[in-house]
């Protein structure tokens, strides 16, 4: 089948086309708050109860370091699934935008949390020993120190995360959970409707563009050293 | 003021254990400035570290202000450093911090009432000279601009102790030169007890009161920074106060001499051209100077001259011990062959 884009038709896709490209960023959105306000604090842990920190717990680390990397190693389609019975619990519902962002909030937060524990780890550690020796504690040390001096790395791990969260919607499709991403599934792969198809993906395209671009934008602003 | 008694740190190491301090008991008094010198590895730098716990000792004390540091839990540990600065080689700032909140900081971590903050932090600006660099970024200072702000940072809270490691060795001469001024300045102002740790002996030559020399982690030989220039014992004292006063002879100029080559060391106030010209007088030998220096240490002057004489064996041999008498300090260097 030739590859040809009938504009009328794109025209009458609009409406639908909108309300996709809604719950997407609806999905996106849910999921990168939950990352950011569960994922942060499990990265911060992983940094400061590492070896030579001021928290140092090698068991904390171990058994948060794993569960982190159990979740991550599961691929996503199926975290999807098995995760429904949770998303039913959460939203009392196991289809839609609401229910998906479940699945990925869940497995954002290992992803955004590993980010933030390598944004720490670009830090240098005599910064942080230097803080130590000035006598300021932990809860100091973190919102003073780490968070504002990793600030930039850690704007990076949100655009990608976000990203990352943008490709996996399209994957919600399976569970019916709507956006961009499913209707390029619905139409475009499912019906071999290709300008359903190409539209869906340069609406992606543009979207994921814009986020890198505010992204290293913002990253860059912050970058004091 | 600083007691440190049988301290030891070890490093466990998968394969091995790497002993970095090795039973140093050190005692450092109120206003001094104490200077610890040493190769690299040698275990200065964890000694220093042990002081404000940096290092958990392995055993051994460590009291500060008669405060046991090694005995204190975490709270107390925080509000004991915040009694004892530190600065570092390579500054340590918060770069997405201005110059004034990396200041602020510190006092923060005392819980200072912001007002007070503010006051302050424009106090300490004024002392270290940066009061025009206050919303700039730390990547926007000099090396030593830099190193201003990590003393300013040290001083916030008034402390009783400030730990030097390694504070000068990455920066230019000139700019060492008007750290060790500043440091030096706020000592005697403040009455602040210095400890230093250097691997150039021109830090502890400018600015230090005593000095302790360590090796593989032993502390071998401590005192008086200008009886160790004037008399070191240990081979390696000699060879760090060698880095300073050290000065060679060309080889042809040795191989030329006909006489003996005497080297003379005097301390202090002795009046040094007395000696030698009455050594010619009483004993008939010339003199020739060779090589001379006269170095001052805290203001004290510590001569070295590099002579040749000639004349008679026996003549040479009494003028030797004449001067010897009355110096102390003669070492005869080359026999003419």
């Amino acid at each position: 089948m030739p590859l040809s884009i009938d504009w009328h038709y794109i025209i009458e896709l609009l409406p639908d086309l909108n309300s996709a490209f809604f719950e997407t960023l609806y999905m996106v959105g849910i999921s990168i708050v939950v990352a950011i306000i569960v994922g942060l604090p499990i990265g911060i842990l992983l940094f400061v109860t590492d070896k030579g920190l001021f928290l140092e717990n090698p068991i904390f680390k171990n058994i948060v370091g794993f569960v982190v990397n159990m979740v991550r190693s599961i691929p996503f389609i199926i975290l999807l699934i098995a995760l429904l019975p949770l998303a039913k619990w959460i939203t009392n519902t196991t289809i839609g935008p609401t229910a998906a962002s479940v699945s990925l909030s869940v497995a954002a937060i290992p992803f955004f949390a590993r980010i933030v524990e390598q944004a720490f780890r670009e830090i240098d550690k005599g910064v942080i020993e230097a803080s130590v020796a000035i006598g300021a504690s932990p809860w100091m040390i973190i919102w003073q120190v780490l968070i504002p001096e990793a600030r930039p790395g850690i704007i990076q791990g949100i655009t990608i995360t976000i990203i990352n969260l943008i490709a996996y919607s399209a994957m919600a499709g399976i569970v019916g959970g709507g956006g961009v991403g499913d209707l390029a599934i619905q139409y475009g792969y499912y019906r071999y409707d290709n300008t359903v198809m190409i539209t869906t993906v340069v609406v992606l395209i543009c979207l994921v563009q814009i986020i890198q671009f505010f992204g290293d934008k913002l990253s860059k602003a912050l970058d004091k050293r | 003021m600083i007691q440190i008694n049988d301290l030891v740190k070890v490093y466990n190491t998968k394969k091995e254990q790497v002993i970095g301090v090795d039973h140093v008991s050190l005692s450092i008094q109120k206003g001094e400035i104490f200077g610890i010198v040493g190769y690299s590895g040698a275990g200065k730098s964890s000694l220093l570290r042990c002081l404000n716990l940096l290092e958990k000792p392995t055993s051994g004390e460590i009291i500060i202000d008669n405060i046991s540091l090694t005995k204190l839990n975490q709270r107390q540990l925080r509000a004991a450093r915040l009694k004892i600065g530190m600065i570092f080689q390579h500054f340590y700032l918060v770069s997405s911090k201005t110059v004034y909140e990396n200041i602020a900081f510190a006092l923060k971590a005392a819980n200072l009432p912001s007002k007070k903050i503010h006051t302050r932090v424009l106090e300490l600006l004024d002392m270290v000279g940066l009061t025009d660099k206050k919303d700039v970024f730390p990547a926007q200072l000099s090396g030593g601009q830099k190193q201003r702000v990590g003393i300013a940072r040290a001083l916030a809270n008034n402390p009783t102790v400030l730990l030097c490691d390694e504070a000068t060795s990455a920066l230019d001469p000139s700019t060492t030169k008007s750290i060790l001024a500043l440091l030096k300045k706020i000592n005697k102002e403040l009455g602040l007890t210095i400890v230093l740790i250097t691997h150039e002996m021109e830090v502890v030559k400018d600015i230090c009161d005593r000095m302790a020399v360590m090796e593989a982690g032993k502390v071998i030989e401590e005192g008086p920074v200008y009886d160790m220039f004037a008399n070191p014992r240990q081979e390696l004292t000699k060879s760090f106060v060698n880095s300073i006063l050290q000065f060679e002879l060309p080889s042809h100029l040795l191989e030329e001499r006909t006489g003996k080559i005497i080297k003379v060391t005097f301390q202090g106030v002795i009046a040094e051209e007395g000696i030698i010209s009455d050594a010619f007088q009483q004993y008939s030998v010339k003199g020739n100077i060779l090589h001379g220096k006269i170095e001052y240490i805290q203001n004290n002057p510590l001569g070295i001259f590099i002579m040749e004489l000639t004349g008679a064996d026996h003549e040479i041999t009494k003028a030797i011990a004449y001067i010897k008498g009355r110096t102390k300090n003669v070492e005869v260097i080359h026999h003419a062959s």
